[in-house]
């Protein structure tokens, strides 16, 4: 895994996949678990409670990316099922889609995880998502105030981030 | 050259009745493609109910860094799910071909019991030739 973004502050954002607004939620997740940040711009179903969700949400990444390094018909040496993976070790996966919506995944070196669930027919996102973890570490990461591991509180950001997701789904 | 690496059926409980490998690296022994079978179950359901809108009916491609994992589920519920090199085309196509080969070779066979693992001579026969001509109308193009 590259690490992306080192020296430039604010790179463009990359040119948007698909045109109008099909952004349906977001969720930002800490290595341990720990749901950072959740938003969500258009959700009629929820078929748990907050907390629940994010959960269930955390242990379907977790379990996919056990079964992608697992499935990995490139590499030889795989080791076991379950085995928990540092963050770029194995192989991972990007996206996936179903008949309703598609999840784009990106995980950071340092173990956050973004997740962004739009439309089913939105394009690739990965260069997006880079772009929203620049985001995170412009307006978070880099602000005195923030305990990391807590959950995200900063205006600026949730405002860079609304913009950017209206703009690109 | 697209590739196919392997292809699997599971049943409507989540258990394997049939694996087949093409030729992927590290090549899994039964127990890991039982627990494979197993957990792309579960996830195929957990994946329902995160859904943001009704109507959900578990995932149907998964793109990995190194493969594509496409899955078609039948009316009934069993699944079939074929991994592939990243960008393969005409996989939901070439499912639907295998899910027809097994109504007509596995399900029409009376000595197969259903849910039970597959061992049709003809289903294989005929699954190596599908797929086979895939290939040959991906390599045509």
């Amino acid at each position: 895994m590259q690490f992306f973004g080192g020296s430039e502050i604010s790179p463009s954002p990359p040119v948007p996949t698909t045109a109008g607004n099909n952004a349906h939620m977001m969720y930002v997740f800490n290595r341990n678990g720990v749901c950072l940040l959740y938003r969500e711009w258009n959700r009629p179903l929820h078929t748990l409670n907050p907390q629940q969700d994010h959960k269930l949400m955390f242990g379907l990444l977790f379990s996919l990316k056990s079964l992608t390094a697992k499935m990995d018909p490139i590499s030889s040496d795989k080791g076991n099922l379950g085995v928990p993976q540092l963050p770029g070790q194995g192989c991972s996966f990007h996206s996936f889609r179903t008949n309703t919506y598609k999840l784009s995944f990106m995980e950071t070196p340092s173990g956050i995880k973004i997740i962004l669930v739009t439309n089913p027919r939105t394009g690739d996102l990965r260069e997006s998502l880079k772009y929203i973890y620049n985001l995170y570490v412009e307006y978070v990461a880099k602000n005195p105030l923030y305990t990391p591991g807590t959950s995200i509180r900063c205006e600026l950001f949730s405002t860079a981030l609304d913009q950017y997701v209206r703009s690109i789904a | 050259m697209a590739a196919i690496y392997s292809l699997y059926i599971i049943n409507k409980s989540g258990g394997l009745i049939f694996y087949k490998d093409y030729g992927s690296k590290g090549r899994m022994d039964t127990n890991d493609s039982l627990r494979v079978a197993s957990l792309w179950h579960s996830m195929h359901a957990i994946s329902q109910q995160l859904s943001p809108t009704l109507g959900c009916s578990g995932i149907e491609l998964l793109e990995a860094d190194t493969f594509d994992l496409h899955c078609f589920q039948s009316l009934t519920g069993t699944k079939f799910f074929v991994v592939c090199e990243p960008g393969t085309q005409h996989m939901e196509a070439l499912l639907k071909v295998v899910y027809e080969l097994y109504t007509d070779y596995v399900l029409k066979n009376p000595f197969y019991e259903m849910e039970m693992p597959i061992r049709c001579e003809l289903f294989d026969i005929n699954l190596t030739q599908a797929i086979q001509k895939d290939r040959v109308a991906l390599l045509g193009r």
